[in-house]
């Protein structure tokens, strides 16, 4: 066994680029959540970005198109989610796994003549000035644009629902929705924005995988990743800088696992690469102390004329 | 203007016809959607729905029906119990694996005796691994109130990885020259979960599924728990007042649930498919989820609508082999079911009015 | 008359079982010969599975569309899912069926006792009835050459490899590039991850990743995507191996060689031995000397020595010259293992669950 194979800073480096994904996923489902909905679907969200990403930047040979059409996939796909659960009022848990259901399905089928191309690659940004800085530099200033963006997004929706009226509005409708609703919000209108909202995060963070970290399409790439970025809300306490440590903890112990392995460690293989579950249920316990945290309303239908 | 108005009681009457007619308009959209891949759209859905039932080989399929319908069935009588309260178990496919582990590990472990008392000890280990698998997120739950839906998921993926190990680790057959998978069970006529009558598809684990929604039907409908548990997820409040004990009520429902699954994987792993391998299960736990919501979280009408999404698996393979229709597509008809489904409940909760008024 | 004859025996088969039936698929022929394939992945996974689906492709141009028809099913789980696909094949008339994974083994031979007048051929296990044949491929002989070439490239001396599930085919795979990476380059390491998936292109990438963050300048992959190449590509001056397919987008760097499967010479000779009547069951492993194991023209990022070397062992191989696992070779824990020009036999091949001498870490059990 050799741990000094392990450089802690490419380990830094490496676990911003494996959280990235889930982070933005998960601060689109914070939204969502904090709006008072429930949406199980980020996984079908998520690949259904990753397909559409992936075949605009294909087909036109940019990677900003390719994430828009990203982001315009996962939001459609949200608005199936929209319309069952906020106009037919159908239950939120089922509608949403049917559209992680549909989701994969759609994918797959989208996808069959995209496998085996390449995408066309997105370059690293190397902040000039800062990227120079020795040590830091490689490790914070030189990724691509979409790991700030993550982080800028964090910051932006931290700011909203802290400082602006919109904000606040939106968690009016969360914590009570019958209330907001007498107060004369559009309660509907709110939550579809937020569910449409949250789906362009999931297709941004899906398309993050097939075009950046992986870079290629297979069917189901996300492999649970639209879970965990749910799992990271709740683990966030609805938080959105909680949201940015939650997915760096879980993409540093996937990272590191893998890393302990290469170095040899002696735990089987196995009980490794469970451990990012574990871990993840484990902090879901400890967090969940914090019960005060999640928005009243969540999961619950509502309808005007109740 | 198109104006909802919430009906005083959901309609019966619609509650068992909206079920049909999702069906008939994923038909409608499948067959669409089948026609735009360049298939035949009527030979796609007649391959899918009549050929198992009535075609040239439904003596073969019909049997096969019970075979995949069985575990179904199982899974999602378990799970209705905590949907109808409002408790979120979507981690049966863990729960499943574990049953399978833990039954056909009993047998294992006993390989090569004979005894009449090995197999229902085996059964009874399978309900005992599911059951222990779903109280991690049941007294989670209950003690800390950690949300059970993403616990109980978490389990499904340690459970996989738990499955592989035991694959190639522990329960590797030592006479296998060294590849991965266990003994069949199938040759190991004291553990084997055969046929009851030969041919026809009934093996233990669909009868226990029947009996199982024999006993769901009388729980929901003729016990006080049943009672609590539609009162629970109705007016959790009014549940509260009328001394009803949550958790009780969520060990209850996770705790059955998991030991329902843990049966199916049992049942599935000492019969059908015979050995503990690395991708022995096929997704049945998560499957069962479309199932209890397609039969309306009754039990009977989960009996149907596992029958129902058997059907679409058996005939989906069916169109796949005969008409060469991808896979995928399969699964996005699946996907169209339970959204139909769940768009249609519209009808059975409310009443579509036209409002002459302009709505403000 | 034909029609007839199957309500016959449609209702003789529900009374018989499926024997009856059996005989009946032989009277459902016309005159075009009908192959069934079994996939566990998708047929365009970019690895395994479509590689098994390209062969028959090329098997089916190689005889002649007029006379061979081909139905397959893909993302065929690996259980009473695949008993049936297969019972469905054969009860639509297939002369010959293909089971392309592992875990297909039982369920083919118990479809195959079902059907003694269809033939049936499994992948890469060891079950074997008079109407079942095993095939599988010596990947390892490729991983020799693999071996050479990494050993002799590796500036390190770090070579990373990505691991799927601990079974013999894969840790036979380990221990021949290790042998053969030695051989060439006493101070080579390797650092072995295993993903526990056959293709999972998100993990790959990070293990790829990982690999390279620990020094490793080439990996070797034993997982079907693309992804550790776009690692590699990415991190600049490390180099990887196609793996099932050429993966020739790739080339001429990071991508320098690859292994690739060819089954289309077996299919061909199988599907011609049902037409012809001359089908009999065996089981066999073919390597480099058939063409079922492939390798990848060697890019001239490898020296020309390098190349040459890799080649001629690819040759000796194929020849039957020389044997990728001939001693003085010990185990891992020094227990003697092969002596002195001594050649392992296929049997301990087949099941081999220890690492030769000199790896690092345990093989998970």
């Amino acid at each position: 066994m050799d741990l000094g194979a392990i450089n802690p800073l490419l380990l830094a480096a490496s676990l911003m680029v494996a959280a990235t994904a889930v982070m933005i996923a998960a601060v689109g489902e914070l939204v969502v959540e904090k709006a008072g909905v429930l949406n199980l679907g980020v996984e079908g969200m998520m690949i259904t970005g990753a397909i559409c990403g992936f075949a605009a930047a294909a087909t036109t040979g940019s990677p900003m198109i390719g994430f828009a059409a990203a982001a315009g996939g996962g939001a459609l796909l949200a608005l199936l989610f929209a319309l069952l659960t906020q106009v037919a009022l159908a239950n939120q848990v089922a509608s949403g796994l049917a559209l992680t259901l549909f989701g994969l399905g759609m994918s797959s089928l989208i996808g069959q003549s995209y496998v085996g191309v390449k995408p066309p690659p997105t370059p690293d940004l190397d902040i000039p000035l800062l990227s120079d800085i020795p040590v830091l530099g490689p490790v914070l200033f030189s990724h691509d644009l979409m790991v700030y963006f993550g982080l800028a997004l964090v910051a932006a929706v931290w700011a909203f629902l802290k400082y602006t009226r919109g904000g606040l509005i939106l968690k009016a409708v969360g914590e009570n929705h019958a209330a907001a609703h007498a107060l004369g919000y559009k309660v509907v209108r709110i939550r579809v924005l937020a569910i449409l909202f949250g789906g362009a995060c999931a297709g941004l963070g899906g398309a993050y995988i097939s075009l950046i970290r992986v870079p290629q399409w297979t069917e189901g790439m996300t492999g649970g990743a639209g879970w965990i970025a749910l799992a990271l809300v709740v683990f966030a306490s609805w938080k959105p800088w909680r949201v940015l440590l939650g997915a760096y903890l879980f993409g540093g112990v996937t990272v590191l696992q893998l890393n302990l392995q290469a170095a040899g460690l002696a735990i089987p293989a196995e009980y490794l690469s469970m451990s990012p579950y574990l871990i993840t249920i484990l902090v879901l316990v400890i967090m969940s102390a914090d019960r005060s945290a999640a928005p009243a309303s969540l999961g619950r239908t509502f309808h005007a004329s109740q | 203007m198109l104006r909802l108005e919430k009906r005083p009681q959901p309609s019966r009457t619609l509650s068992y016809v909206t079920p049909v007619l999702a069906v008939l308009i994923t038909m409608v959209a499948g067959g669409l959607l089948f026609a735009l891949l360049g298939k035949d759209p009527v030979a796609a859905i007649r391959t899918i729905f009549w050929d198992p039932l009535f075609g040239e080989f439904a003596f073969y399929y019909r049997p096969q029906l019970l075979v995949k319908g069985g575990p179904l069935i199982l899974i999602a009588l378990g799970l209705s119990l905590g949907f109808k309260a409002g408790i979120w178990n979507i981690g049966a496919e863990g729960q499943y694996i574990m049953g399978a582990i833990a039954g056909a590990g009993v047998g294992l472990a006993f390989y090569p005796l004979e005894a009449w008392w090995l197999f229902p000890l085996m059964v009874i280990a399978g309900a005992l691994g599911g059951w222990a698998w779903a109280m991690i997120p049941a007294l989670l739950k209950v003690r800390f109130g950690t949300n059970e839906i993403l616990v109980s998921l978490m389990l499904v993926y340690v459970a996989e990885n738990f499955l592989a190990s035991m694959a190639i680790g522990a329960m590797k057959n030592p006479e296998g020259f060294g590849f991965p998978g266990s003994r069949n069970l199938q040759q190991y006529p004291s553990a084997h979960n055969a046929e009851i009558i030969a041919g026809t598809g009934m093996h233990w684990g669909v009868a226990a599924a029947f009996i199982a929604a024999i006993m769901a039907y009388v729980l929901m409908n003729r016990h006080i728990l049943g009672y609590q548990i539609r009162l629970t997820g109705d007016a959790p409040r009014a549940a509260k007042f009328s001394g009803v004990k949550p958790a009780r009520l969520v060990l209850f429902c996770l705790g059955t649930a998991g030991a329902l699954a843990g049966l199916a994987g049992f049942f599935e792993v000492a019969g059908p498919a015979g050995q503990i391998t690395t991708g022995f299960n096929v997704g049945y736990g998560f499957t069962a989820i479309i199932v209890a919501f397609l039969g309306r979280l009754h039990p009977f009408g989960i009996v149907l609508a596992g029958l129902l999404m058997a059907l679409t698996y058996i005939g989906g393979e069916a169109a796949q082999s005969t008409m060469q229709l991808p896979a995928a597509a399969i699964q996005v008809f699946q996907g169209m079911l339970l959204f139909f489904l769940l768009a249609v409940d519209l009808l059975t909760n409310f009443r579509v009015r036209l409002d002459k008024r302009e709505a403000a | 008359m034909l029609i007839k004859k199957r309500t016959f025996l449609t209702g003789a088969a529900t009374a018989l079982g499926m024997t009856a039936l059996a005989s009946g698929a032989a009277f459902a022929q016309d005159d075009k010969t009908k192959v069934g394939f079994i996939y566990v992945g998708p047929i365009n996974d970019g690895g395994w599975s479509q590689h098994h689906h390209e062969s028959a492709l090329k098997m089916i141009e190689e005889i002649g569309a007029d006379k061979v028809e081909m139905v397959y099913q893909e993302n065929v789980p690996e259980g009473p899912d695949s008993e049936r696909a297969m019972t469905q094949m054969a009860l639509n008339g297939a002369d010959i069926i293909f089971s392309t994974s592992f875990g297909y083994m039982d369920p083919t031979l118990n479809v195959a006792t079902k059907f003694p007048d269809v033939k049936f051929e499994h992948a890469t296990g060891y079950k074997t009835a008079p109407n079942m044949s095993a095939y599988s491929a010596r990947f390892y002989e490729g991983r020799a050459v693999q071996g050479t070439i990494a050993g002799s490239m590796t500036k390190s001396n770090t070579i990373g490899y990505i691991a799927s599930v601990p079974i013999p085919e894969v840790v036979r795979g380990i221990n021949s590039s290790y042998i053969h990476a030695k051989k060439v380059n006493p101070d080579v390491e390797f650092k072995i991850i295993w993903l526990y998936t056959w293709m999972d292109p998100a993990k790959e990438a990070d293990a790829a990743r990982t690999l390279i963050e620990q020094g490793a300048d080439v990996i070797l992959q034993h997982t079907d995507s693309t992804a550790p190449l776009a690692a590699a590509q990415a991190a600049g001056d490390v180099i990887g191996f196609g793996q099932a397919g050429d993966m020739a987008e790739y080339a001429p760097s990071p991508r320098v060689s690859s292994i690739i499967d060819n089954w289309a010479p077996y299919y061909t000779a199988r599907v011609q031995a049902v037409m012809d009547g001359t089908w009999e069951t065996h089981s066999v492993w073919e390597g480099i000397n058939t063409g079922m194991v492939g390798i990848g023209e060697i890019s001239d990022v490898v020296p020309e020595d390098v190349k040459a070397a890799a080649l001629e062992m690819k040759d000796a191989i194929s020849a039957g010259e020389y044997h990728p696992f001939t001693g003085p070779l010990n185990k891992q824990d020094g227990t003697p293992w092969l002596a002195e020009g001594e050649v392992a036999d296929d049997g301990t091949l087949a099941g081999m669950s220890f690492y030769v001498e000199g790896l690092e870490g345990d093989i998970p059990q």
